[in-house]
């Protein structure tokens, strides 16, 4: 991660792409969404979607495991050029998520984030708080998430701060 | 059993589930599928960040929820899935061995424009823990059959 006061609005990444098998669609509703048209093809035929589709939770777990997986390789990167790396925190929560398409089986979903506020955190003076306004977009360029999340990062000159506390 | 239907939803509802015991398995093998960060996978490295112990990703705490409203009332009633999520609140995090119960309060309920075979149910959704506190909130809309639509998913 960078640190907060190197993060600037507009900054955009693609985040990677995955694609939904039948298997891990059934697979994931099993465990936490067990709604007919997300476990049997044959209910999914007669319900609204038409066809077996990935729960939406599904969809968005993806793209957290891809965001992670961006965010290491960029931190990679960063030791490698001998950068210092910031820490990500936790995210106090997300809003204006819409689920815009379902996910069918075999859809290749292509996930985005960019940088839409910044502002320094008030209670917590080592870290700032970023929104990210996340998109995945499926093979047909069409949308089917989208939300804004935030998350906590690291202030420059935290580990200093807390060496002179100490 | 007859499913619910919009019609049975009136505002100031609650349905109760639970309480579900969260184990140190489910947060680490949750984590290591869709959430790899280390407050999520390993108690020691945890401990280092700014949650201060193993705790569950936000998502997977998403996820029980979602499970939790199946198994409460969503699977016994013509539901059509959701458009989306209006807004999470991740509010303490959730730790191994927490105790979570689920409260789904109608907030209010809207029939839908362009199709009759349907309403809008919105919902508060929270998960409280074995303290009574509340660890997450949701506010969603859900999408219900009505009455006579023959709109009931198997």
């Amino acid at each position: 991660m960078k640190f907060f006061e190197d993060i600037a609005i507009g900054e955009r990444a693609e985040l990677g792409a995955h694609t939904f098998t039948a298997d891990a669609i059934k697979a994931f509703a099993g465990r936490f969404d067990p709604q007919a048209f997300h476990l049997d093809e044959a209910a999914a035929a007669r319900s609204p979607f038409g066809a077996l589709c990935a729960s939406g939770w599904h969809t968005a777990a993806v793209w957290m495991r891809l965001m992670v997986e961006h965010q290491l390789r960029e931190d990679a990167a960063r030791r490698e050029r001998g950068e210092p790396v910031a820490q990500l925190g936790p995210s106090p929560g997300f809003r204006e998520l819409k689920w815009l398409r379902p996910v069918y089986v075999g859809d290749t979903i292509h996930y985005a984030m960019e940088i839409v506020e910044t502002r320094p955190s008030n209670s917590r003076p080592d870290w700032g708080l970023i929104t990210l306004r996340n998109t995945g977009v499926n093979q047909k360029g069409e949308p089917v998430i989208s939300f804004l999340s935030v998350a906590f990062v690291e202030r420059r000159g935290a580990k200093e701060r807390a060496r002179d506390r100490a | 059993m007859s499913k619910l239907l919009w019609e049975d939803f009136n505002p100031g509802r609650v349905f109760r589930h639970g309480p579900r015991r969260i184990t140190r398995e489910e947060i680490v093998g949750f984590a290591a599928e869709f959430d790899p960060q280390p407050m999520h996978l390993d108690e020691a490295a945890a401990r280092a960040t700014l949650l201060g112990g193993l705790s569950a990703s936000g998502w997977h705490a998403c996820c029980i929820l979602m499970r939790m409203c199946t198994d409460s009332f969503v699977l016994n009633s013509a539901s059509m899935g959701a458009p989306g999520v209006d807004e999470v609140r991740w509010l303490i995090p959730i730790r191994p061995g927490d105790e979570l119960t689920l409260h789904a309060t109608v907030l209010e309920t809207r029939a839908s424009k362009s199709r009759t075979d349907m309403g809008f149910v919105k919902f508060l959704f929270e998960l409280i823990n074995q303290s009574g506190v509340k660890a997450m909130t949701l506010t969603t809309s859900l999408m219900i059959g009505r009455r006579g639509s023959g709109s009931q998913p198997a």
